[in-house]
């Protein structure tokens, strides 16, 4: 217990020694949590649209102005040629063109049907899609307004419709920050967890100041341990500092469901993390292997988590990696108990999970640690 | 010259020594593409829906059934009771629930009007509202199969066609946003981290006082993460025209050319940064934060630029790797020459060159 006391010392003086090291532990991850959920908005607006009229009758400009007032788009240009709006596409200075062809009005009140035509820049295939999507849909409100004029309103709905009605819960007004901002938490938690401890022990290999430790009495566990806990208390400490300050200062989240059972999946879960930065540094002899190593394996769990995008959008094969990723399992509980209030009951099963995680990572890196000294 | 060339043989020599950094500098480009290619996509599909019928009829059965059959949803389970609703989403990833009424069918026989209740689970506010769309399109859909018989008059129909892109795909979007990331991420590490590595150790001492000029030194440094970073630009390019598909519709040679700028330009950063730093940890860390990360929020290719707040797009500018991912965007995708992206390259030159002139200002022969 004391050798761990002593051990615990060395580290602490060590890492608040350093002075480049330090604030960028603690300021830089506030600093990305300020600016990476106003920078990561995935919501669709202001899309810039060309319109080429080949028509200029009151129907067409009723047509422009619905669009336009609508919110959604940002009328950039409106000219007469096609070749011209296709220009504004290849310069990316418009995202959208609406071709309101030579005798749209004649053509709709006298054959009842007539075409429009659309074309979207799709390099971006999520915004082309809700760019074409809100398009179509005002196009078809103003088909009604128009039909509304020409056809006489009857007593009953002459047609059945049937009456769609929405709710969005726990977000009611679809604020993307609630989502992100707990995610991002949890990325940046994970990578000073798992960079800084790798790094850290490898260091100590690489400057050779292992060995005179390795002489010592102090036994391995005690080694493993006075590097696990400072880590643990800084990962702990950053959660704090950005869920309770920035995220609820910032941001105005505050977690629904219990702290307590949210601190304990976040124990366990910095110790797997923490397990696996122990793991790289078994392997790595150098700062900048391990940084390589490191840096590979957290790319793939930050992509591989559905931080940014959902799993179940994955092929099976990509799922199944998902499923094998301790962040997956993370951001899941802290999205659930954050916005949604869940309880521990509703989150057994990956509490589980996460501990045999925690037992699995740090037990390969003991044991591969001892094999190497 | 021979000197020259001995030198640069022993840094390729630390290089390929080094099977661990290796996977991370060819791995890296391959598991991205791998990843961002098939796995990492904007799509939804399998979205698992629960359902609260409480009507059981031929309507109500039918639209569950037009909801189920394409792959955007999977029907998890039935509910008989709406309060096991909120239940479900608490437990389970749910995404959305669809509660019909009881009489569902004869209110819509009968009144011509019936009603559907749909219950998203907001707590991810994109997928919510992508998904409620979706039901509401199929609902509707059915809806214009009761209808068919009424024809309907004045009718405008919306012809859309997807420019560059016609199926959608993420790949398009993503493959440009790699390369600036491989490429930079690459240069710029890497001849920090291996600089800083000679200064840690103290071999720079020993390499900057032999005859050598200790200009040539770095350069000899830089160069194997030049030739490395062309073998990534192969693989990358490679791999996406045949496993993903991906045009390159303008000019090769020009594509390259672009890419060395960017790559040249990089490699004066990892300079610059090693210039300023004593230690490998400092300059990882200030490489991530300063080269990273901007260049994952700031090129576009993951989060749209344009709907960041102002401040976030000025700042956006002095990223080289925004430009890079416009000029290859335009290059390979739009199949645009060099007239359409002069200002690009003129920008991302002017940002080099600066660069490569701070870098050298602060380049000391002697080490404190």
């Amino acid at each position: 217990m004391r050798t761990l006391k002593f051990l615990l010392q060395k580290e602490f003086k060590q890492i608040f020694r350093n002075k480049a090291l330090l604030p960028m532990i603690l300021v830089a991850p506030i600093m990305q949590l300020l600016i990476m959920p106003l920078a990561a908005d995935y919501e669709v607006k202001n899309i810039n649209i060309s319109i080429v009229d080949h028509d200029h009758t009151t129907y067409s400009q009723q047509l422009i102005s619905k669009i336009t007032a609508s919110g959604y788009f940002q009328l950039v240009d409106y000219g007469n040629s096609y070749q011209s709006a296709f220009n504004q596409i290849e310069k990316d200075k418009s995202d959208l063109i609406l071709e309101i062809p030579q005798g749209f009005e004649k053509n709709l009140v006298r054959e009842s049907n007539e075409k429009l035509f659309i074309a979207v820049n799709a390099i971006n295939g999520v915004k082309a899609g809700l760019g074409g999507n809100y398009l179509s849909q005002i196009i078809a409100s103003y088909n009604n307004d128009i039909r509304l004029k020409w056809v006489q309103p009857q007593k009953y709905n002459a047609v059945p419709t049937i009456e769609v009605t929405s709710s969005y819960w726990f977000n009611p007004f679809l604020n993307y920050r609630f989502f992100i901002v707990p995610g991002i938490l949890v990325a940046l938690v994970t990578m000073i967890g798992s960079y800084m401890c790798a790094l850290n022990i490898v260091k100590e290999k690489e400057v050779g100041t292992i060995e005179q430790i390795n002489v010592t009495p102090i036994k391995k566990y005690h080694f493993i341990l006075g590097k696990l806990i400072p880590f643990w208390v800084i990962g702990m400490v950053m959660f704090s500092l950005g869920l309770l300050v920035v995220a609820r200062l910032i941001y105005g989240i505050v977690p629904f469901g219990s702290l307590w059972v949210l601190y304990a999946f976040l124990g366990i879960f910095l110790i797997a993390i923490l397990g696996l930065g122990l793991l790289i540094s078994t392997f790595a002899e150098t700062q900048q292997q391990a940084m390589s190593v490191a840096f590979f394996f957290i790319m793939i769990f930050m992509l591989m988590s559905g931080l940014f995008t959902s799993l179940d959008g994955m092929p099976k094969w990509a799922y199944i990696i998902a499923k094998c990723n301790p962040v997956t399992y993370f951001i899941e509980v802290v999205r659930m108990i954050i916005l949604k209030g869940s309880g521990f009951a509703d989150i057994k099963n990956h509490f589980l999970i996460m501990i045999g995680f925690a037992g699995l990572l740090n037990g390969l890196a003991i044991w591969n640690y001892k094999k190497t000294t | 010259m021979k000197q020259f060339l001995s030198f640069v043989r022993k840094e390729l020599y630390h290089v390929f020594r080094d099977s661990k950094t290796l996977l991370m500098l060819f791995g890296l480009p391959i598991v991205l593409i791998v990843l961002f290619g098939f796995a990492v996509t904007n799509e939804i599909k399998n979205a698992k829906i629960i359902v609260c019928d409480y009507a059981k009829d031929p309507a109500s059965q039918e639209i569950i059934n037009k909801l189920t059959v394409n792959t955007t949803f999977n029907l998890e389970k039935t509910l008989l009771n709406h309060s096991q609703i909120e239940e479900a989403f608490k437990k389970e990833d749910i995404k959305l629930a669809i509660v019909f009424p009881a009489n569902f069918n004869k209110d819509l026989l009968h009144l011509n009007k019936a009603q559907v209740q749909i219950i998203a689970d907001a707590s991810d506010p994109n997928t919510a509202s992508t998904l409620t769309n979706y039901a509401m399109a199929v609902i509707m859909d059915y809806q214009m199969d009761l209808m068919q018989n009424s024809n309907l008059p004045y009718r405008i129909t919306p012809e859309i066609r997807m420019l560059y892109n016609p199926e959608l795909k993420g790949a398009t979007n993503f493959v440009p946003g790699i390369m600036a990331l491989v490429l930079l991420l690459v240069c710029v590490l890497m001849t920090a981290v291996s600089i800083v590595k000679e200064k840690e150790m103290g071999t720079m001492e020993i390499l900057l006082v032999s005859p050598f000029n200790p200009l040539l030194v770095i350069i000899s440094k830089a160069l194997p993460f030049l030739l490395l970073s062309f073998v990534n630009l192969v693989v990358i390019l490679t791999l996406s025209v045949t496993l993903l598909d991906m045009p390159i519709n303008g000019s090769l040679l020009l594509l390259v050319a672009e890419s060395t700028l960017l790559i040249i330009c990089a490699l004066s950063l990892g300079l610059l940064i090693s210039n300023n730093t004593h230690s490998q940890q400092t300059a990882m860390l200030l490489a991530m934060m300063g080269m990273m990360l901007p260049t994952i929020l700031f090129t576009g290719f993951m989060f749209p630029l344009e709907n960041m707040p102002v401040a976030l797009q000025i700042l956006a500018n002095i990223f080289p790797s925004k430009w890079y991912y416009i000029i290859v965007k335009s290059i390979m995708i739009k199949g645009l020459g060099f007239s359409a992206i002069w200002k690009e390259t003129l920008i991302l030159l002017g940002t080099t060159i600066l660069l490569l002139v701070l870098s050298l200002k602060t380049f000391k022969k002697r080490l404190e």
